[in-house]
């Protein structure tokens, strides 16, 4: 975590002084950003960077569900199954995944490539139904659209 | 686009979210007229005299919520946008984050004049990337051009603005809940009394509005209050920014005058019904929100007291389109599996609540359904009502006996017969 104390440093020029606390989610993201996940290291450093109690970062890595404790595939294939999606054909689009991937969601695939999950509501319900492959939104898809996505990610 | 519009007003283009052309199109005008001409209590005056209600979903008007800040009290005060737009159904705000995030930095700069803040705050979800990236790049074309920081339009007036992204969690949308987390923990929801404004972040006065509601104000202050109650109903002043979806043949964003028929929305002004199917029903905004059968909705207008007349609420503008043949019963599966997931913990009605539902919801749907699953839905909804801290169990409720008040019949027909009386469809019956 060290080498991005300098980022820290500029993310923590706009918040309030004296509230180091605000920081957590921020750094979290960030180290979680470079390295894939955030190791027990990362923990140690960010609790002597930003002098919280360890178990406020220990909760927060817990609670909020985009934060990951271990490495997962390259790619992070994220399917919603809410309401409007299921709505407009996310069943199928899973099922289609995990056929395709050989993985239940949850699951990472042998080669490391993939990792398949299942999420709520991610505000596409517009453009339903949408999966998410690391940050980025792909909406409106279809198992012919979806099979195009996959053989891209390499 | 029906009725009148506030902000959706310019074509959306490649460049049309940048500085550049939010100046073209006026921006930031209002911005230098209220720091050189007005008093912040003019501005909180005028905002609270348009009657503006808050777009997030609680309705509550925005003029009294910062009418509680007191300029002279000798605390630091804080704002923040509530861009932790999660409500299924709901991607309204995600539109102006995309399209005008300028809007909203100029609205939130005018806003903290008004409340005497220093430090600002867009608390924005996790997984909303293209939204951030848009709404971080507005912030730093804004700190560039001196429209933020330390001496905004050579006025002397100081803000900090930072977009704060969450990680995933539902509750955190609650206004509490979003503090607790922008403070740096995870996001329990905080008891009221004290309110928010009385001790919000890091226990100062806080005022927490929703991103649409504050990228009105821009145009409140520049038209005035008497011009922007014009628009709307009396009693719902302003328009909404609806987001539609589900089995509807156009889904989307559409702006919509308070006032406005409902009926004609669905059916005109977004083709109707997917594949020419019939309307069963609608959830007029977010899930939480009641349902609404077509027969009901024919009389009802766009706007809060006739949703209320109704029997619902427009809540936070996310309508879903329900087609007939849809199975009502793994449509409540889907909700309650997500409540189930999004419950924090912290409140036991609501954790064990959330579990039981969807446990019981499950073994109906699973063909194990049990006489009494159905009335046992019914009075847990009803036993956690009022007894957490937020509202989360409690919304989980109202679409529950929203749904069974409705359509109790498909969940005795699930029980008796172990199989749903539509295929448990949730797309849209294709027909041979």
């Amino acid at each position: 975590m060290k080498h991005l104390i300098p980022e820290f440093e500029r993310i923590k020029a706009r918040y309030p002084a004296g509230r180091e606390s605000s920081l957590v989610l921020p750094c979290l993201r960030r180290i979680q950003e470079d390295r894939g996940f955030v190791a027990d290291s990362d923990v140690d450093d960010l609790v002597a960077w930003l002098g919280v109690p360890r178990i406020q970062v220990e909760e927060v890595l817990s609670y909020y569900t985009q934060f990951r404790r271990k490495p997962i595939g390259r790619w992070h294939v994220q399917a919603c199954r809410n309401v409007s999606c299921s709505m407009r054909g996310a069943e199928r689009m899973i099922d289609h995944l995990a056929r395709r991937l050989g993985v239940r969601p949850g699951e990472t695939t042998a080669d490391g490539r993939f990792t398949l999950s299942t999420v709520e509501c991610l505000g596409s319900c517009g453009t339903a139904p949408v999966v998410v492959v690391n940050e980025t939104y792909h909406e409106d898809m279809s198992a012919e659209k979806l099979d195009r996505l996959l053989e891209g990610l390499k | 686009m029906p009725g009148r519009q506030l902000l959706m007003t310019f074509p959306v283009t490649a460049t049309s979210h940048t500085l550049a052309d939010y100046r073209a199109r006026g921006g930031y005008g209002t911005l230098d007229m209220v720091l050189r001409t007005m008093k912040p209590e003019q501005v909180t005056k005028e905002v609270a005299a348009s009657g503006i209600l808050g777009h997030g979903g609680a309705a509550f008007p925005a003029g009294r919520k910062w009418q509680v800040v007191h300029l002279d009290d000798g605390q630091p005060h804080y704002l923040c946008a509530n861009a932790d737009e999660g409500e299924p159904g709901t991607f309204k705000d995600r539109w102006i984050l995309e399209n005008a995030p300028h809007l909203l930095v100029e609205s939130m700069a005018i806003a903290a004049y008004a409340l005497q803040v220093r430090n600002a705050f867009v608390y924005i979800r996790g997984e909303f990337d293209l939204p951030y990236r848009r709404l971080a790049g507005a912030i730093d074309e804004a700190y560039d051009a001196g429209l933020l920081g330390p001496n905004i339009l050579g006025t002397g007036f100081a803000l900090d603005l930072v977009a704060h992204r969450g990680a995933g969690s539902y509750v955190c949308g609650e206004a509490s809940g979003l503090l607790t987390s922008l403070e740096g923990r995870k996001g329990y929801p905080r008891n009221r009394p004290p309110r928010l404004t009385v001790r919000g972040l890091y226990q100062r006065p806080t005022v927490v509005n929703n991103v649409e509601t504050l990228s009105n104000l821009a145009g409140i202050v520049a038209m005035g209050a008497e011009e922007f109650k014009k628009i709307g109903t009396a009693k719902s002043p302003g328009t909404q920014l609806v987001s539609i979806s589900g089995h509807v043949n156009r889904p989307g964003v559409y702006e919509l005058e308070f006032g406005y028929p409902v009926a004609k929305f669905i059916y005109e002004d977004c083709g109707g019904v997917l594949g020419g199917a019939k309307l069963k029903c609608i959830v007029p905004g977010g899930i939480s929100t009641k349902v609404l059968t077509a027969p009901e909705i024919e009389p009802v207008t766009y706007d809060h007291a006739s949703f209320q007349k109704a029997g619902s609420g427009l809540g936070s503008g996310g309508m879903i389109v329900i087609a007939e043949g849809t199975c009502m019963v793994r449509l409540l599966q889907v909700m309650l599996r997500f409540y189930h997931h999004e419950s924090c913990g912290q409140c036991t009605p609501c954790r064990e609540g959330m579990g039981w539902m969807h446990q019981i919801i499950d073994r109906i749907v699973g063909g194990d359904g049990r006489p009494g699953d159905i009335d046992r839905l019914i009075q847990i909804s009803e036993a956690n009502d009022g007894t957490t801290i937020c509202g989360m169990g409690d919304a989980a409720g109202y679409a529950t006996v929203g749904i069974l008040a409705k359509y109790r019949d498909e969940f005795e027909y699930f029980v008796e017969h172990k199989r749903s009386r539509f295929d448990g469809r949730l797309e849209v019956p294709v027909h041979a």
